[in-house]
């Protein structure tokens, strides 16, 4: 099966080590684990994962430096950050460094399970899109791209200030992808606040697994995408406009924004 | 009782510059009226003298002109035996003594310059007529000895004399002789002595009778007061805050203490939020640390139960627990999490949920505390509640803080705690509260600062009658206890608007229902426009969405205890960050988290307490 792959787990701690390889080799991933970023880093250059669970707060080098290293050499392994210490900065900190995927520790057993589906299946997406481009051929992904007016937090979810001063969030096309298609959402009431790198919403993907989206950013919510939840197919079909699920008074836009990718660069 | 104490430097100093005045005025007083007295005892005794030399004069007339020599010396001998005479003696014009008391001066001649013929002879020719009060010469001998007074009489020449059978005078002669009296003045200067002496003992005395009076009041007044400052500013500086000055009264110093209680009231405060704030920063970098250590173990836990969840499907039994081990290390999750959320204002998570359940968990989770303390639980909750959209776990917080608090209240000699829920249903005027409202313009208008009644005013800018103020207004709908910045006076107009852009908030098209008066209006975001009557006495407002709305249904939460009630003066703070009552063993946070929380839902919460009898919270949250 081409879901068989390797995964790299980081942690300091020995409990965590084992827990998450226990699930994964019960969902028959091959696990490797390490005590830290150091170690790590020789591994990855003399094997080649699928993807890498990586805690943040370590001794000597934490998740962050290990993130920069993996960018500059350019490993195109999709990482999952996980922390104990689990605020939206660090959430979103991790999503800007090109993370895929953050998870606050504890975890349960199907967010793990989830998070590691939806790297791989994105690490395959990206792998497919660059052999495409080495070869010159007609890239094989349809991708829809992020309007350039967007922004978005990692490759989970975008933004769009609208003029009167509030805000549409939804998820990203490269998201939906690496869920190849949503069964049903559960999102938050009206009124709500959503914090910017928190869950907003749950998708259910059709392989039952339940993933998180991240709020690009934070705010209280106004109103909803109502259709959403009687025609998830909406979401693919038009991911940036008609599939928008919440509309927002943002509350600290200022702040917030500076972790954000302008979807601009993505042309480039 | 040490002079030291009795006086302080003040009361001396008072002392000395009371004693130089009393003794310039004494001195002053006694000088003028010792010299008015001296003047009538002299006068007294000018008279008697110039009586005196006129009897003489009169009594030796009759033996002058019969040339009775001895008639006369007899005469002036018997009157000169008076002890205040000193001497009597008569000259004739060449100035030869005729006649004298002492009888060894009698035929010697007495030079012109002397005392008793200055009067007449300064002039190179004498003078022939002497006024009265000319007559008159007091001298002294010598420096030592006492004064004299003496009082010349001319003798002058009348028909008797020409034509006396003697005819020792001719008519020509205007001037016969002199008649010197001289008498002793040592009664006139002991009495003005003694004046003088009883002066100097009346100032003395004065002196220090005021030195006594001053000493007392000054000690009374000041050094007491003093004292009791400087033992104050002494507790202060060794770190003792609480210590109060009693009341000293009303005076300046009286105004200086209760300035100083005041003060230390203050930096009491001040020190304790400082003290308060130290706690959270250190309470802040704990929850980070318990954070990460935490999150570890319970990830352990968390994954091999949810694994295990997994892996037991055909076990129901085996398949109940673990779901509550994965449900309890969940919660596990939300509490670390909210710890960490703490000082960002945590985030609700509405669900739909039944009050009465949150309740129910509430208890369970320290019931057994409550039986410890021997604290009895009533509980009177309306079955078929409507459901609430709440964070339960937030709302959780909240009911087992306030039952943690009413267990602290009743201590230990047990009692009761009620609880009790009910559905009720207001109305939005009176009940509705602005939070947040906008100038046409997107300014926030809400101000944190002045607060009505615990609650964030809305801010806007009045000018009347040429003056410009802040008013801040009543948030709740329909209230009133507005604040004026300035004085609005009856039948002036006002002018409303906003204080950033002065964009003006007066709606032109409208007109009070019920004055007539303008009116201004703001947004409400999200809640339609707010309208009021700029007239301050008529108090017209309308929240037409609100009104719109109609009765608000609330699911009420009443929690009661019997315990040590709070003061009213602490009432008003409760709600406020950092203010604990509890001293050092209180985060000070409790309420103000559980305030946040409710205000999170949309909610009120309320207090009541008397002292001894008991306290009373009530949350009430919209449906």
């Amino acid at each position: 099966m081409s879901n068989k792959r390797d995964i790299l787990i980081i942690d300091d701690e020995q409990v965590i080590l084992d827990a998450v390889s226990k699930i994964a080799e019960s969902e028959g991933f091959k696990v490797d684990t390490v005590l830290d970023a150091k170690e790590a880093l020789l591994k990855i250059n003399q094997n080649n994962y699928s993807a890498i669970l990586c805690d943040i707060m370590m001794p000597e080098m934490d998740g962050f430096q290990l993130l920069d290293k993996l960018n500059s050499d350019h490993k195109n392994i999709p990482v999952i950050m996980i922390t104990g210490f689990s605020t939206a900065e660090n959430a979103v900190n991790s999503l800007y460094k090109g993370a895929v995927d953050f998870i606050a520790k504890p975890f349960t057993f199907e967010e793990i399970i989830s998070a590691i589906y939806r790297a791989i299946e994105y690490g395959k997406i990206q792998l497919k899109i660059e052999n495409d481009k080495k070869g010159n051929k007609e890239s094989s992904v349809i991708h829809v791209p992020c309007p350039p007016r967007y922004k978005r937090l990692g490759n989970i979810s975008w933004m769009n200030l609208e003029t009167q001063g509030t805000a549409v969030i939804g998820v990203t096309d490269m998201f939906l992808r690496t869920l190849h298609s949503v069964n049903n959402i559960e999102m938050m009431e009206s009124e709500n606040i959503v914090v910017q790198g928190n869950s907003c919403a749950k998708f259910e993907a059709e392989n039952g697994l339940i993933h998180n989206c991240l709020a690009p950013i934070g705010g209280r919510i106004i109103e909803r995408n109502e259709k959403l939840l009687t025609e998830p197919a909406l979401l693919e079909k038009d991911p940036y406009f008609k599939g928008w699920i919440y509309r927002i008074i943002p509350s600290d836009i200022g702040y917030e924004m500076k972790y954000l990718i302008p979807c601009s660069s993505d042309r480039m | 009782m040490k002079s030291k104490d009795f006086i302080s430097k003040i009361g001396l100093k008072l002392i000395v510059a009371v004693g130089i005045i009393t003794i310039v005025i004494i001195s002053a007083f006694s000088y003028f009226s010792i010299q008015a007295q001296s003047d009538v005892l002299l006068s007294q005794a000018e008279i008697q003298a110039n009586k005196l030399s006129e009897t003489i004069k009169n009594s030796t007339h009759s033996s002058m002109l019969q040339n009775k020599r001895e008639e006369i010396h007899t005469i002036i001998n018997a009157i000169s035996q008076e002890t205040s005479i000193r001497e009597i003696r008569v000259l004739n014009k060449e100035g030869r003594i005729m006649f004298s008391s002492q009888n060894d001066l009698i035929g010697k001649m007495v030079d012109k310059q002397a005392e008793s013929c200055y009067a007449c002879h300064t002039a190179d020719k004498p003078l022939e007529r002497l006024p009265i009060n000319e007559r008159v010469r007091v001298y002294k001998i010598h420096p030592d000895s006492s004064r004299i007074l003496g009082v010349i009489n001319p003798i002058y020449n009348d028909k008797s004399c020409w034509n006396a059978d003697c005819h020792a005078h001719p008519k020509e002669q205007k001037v016969l002789g002199v008649l010197d009296v001289k008498m002793d003045l040592t009664d006139v200067d002991r009495q003005i002595s003694n004046s003088e002496f009883r002066f100097i003992i009346f100032a003395i005395i004065a002196i220090v009778a005021l030195s006594f009076i001053i000493g007392f009041f000054v000690r009374k007044w000041i050094g007491k007061p003093v004292k009791e400052l400087v033992t104050a500013t002494n507790q202060v500086s060794t770190g003792n805050l609480n210590y109060t000055i009693k009341s000293l009264g009303k005076d300046e110093l009286g105004i200086l203490a209760m300035s100083f209680n005041n003060m230390t009231k203050k930096l009491a405060e001040a020190r304790m939020q400082l003290f308060q704030s130290d706690k959270m920063a250190s309470l802040g970098r704990l929850a980070a640390g318990v954070a990460h250590e935490i999150n570890n173990p319970l990830t352990g836990v968390l994954t091999y139960s949810s694994f295990l969840l997994k892996r037991t499907k055909g076990n129901p039994e085996v398949q109940e627990d673990l779901q509550v081990i994965v449900r309890e290390t969940k919660r596990s999750r939300e509490i670390v999490k909210s710890l960490l959320d703490f000082a960002r204002q945590s985030v609700p998570k509405k669900q739909h949920a039944d009050i009465n359940e949150i309740i129910e968990q509430a208890i369970s989770v320290i019931n057994n505390q409550l039986s410890l303390k021997q604290i009895k639980l009533e509980k009177n909750l309306e079955s078929n509640l409507p459901q609430v959209t709440v964070d339960t776990n937030q709302v959780q917080q909240v009911f087992i803080n306030l039952i943690v608090n009413a267990s602290d209240a009743i201590g230990k000699d047990g009692g009761t705690i009620k609880i009790s829920s009910s559905s009720i249903s207001l109305s939005s005027f009176g009940t509705s509260q602005i939070k947040r409202a906008i100038c046409p313009k997107r300014h926030d208008l809400m101000d944190n600062e002045i607060k009505i009644d615990g609650l964030p005013t809305v801010k806007v800018k009045i000018n009347s009658n040429g003056e410009e103020g802040l008013m801040n207004l009543d948030p709740v709908y329909g209230k009133h206890r507005h604040h004026f910045g300035i004085e609005i006076k009856k039948g002036k107009s006002v002018q409303v608007s906003c204080p950033k852009c002065n964009t003006s908030l007066i709606s032109d098209d409208k007109k009070c229902p019920k004055c007539n008066s303008t009116i201004f209006s703001f947004e409400i975001p999200s809640q339609g426009m707010f309208e009021a009557c700029t007239n301050s006495d008529c108090g017209w407002e309308k929240w037409a969405e609100e009104d719109d709305a109609g009765k608000k249904e609330f699911v009420e939460v009443k929690i009661s205890d019997n315990g040590c009630g709070i003061e009213k003066e602490d009432l008003a703070k409760i709600f406020e960050p950092f203010y604990s009552t509890k001293g050092q063993s209180g985060t000070g946070l409790g309420l103000a988290v559980i305030w946040g929380i409710i205000d999170n839902h949309n909610g009120t919460i309320n207090v009541d307490s008397e002292i001894g009898r008991g306290t009373t919270f009530k949350i009430r949250l919209p449906i």
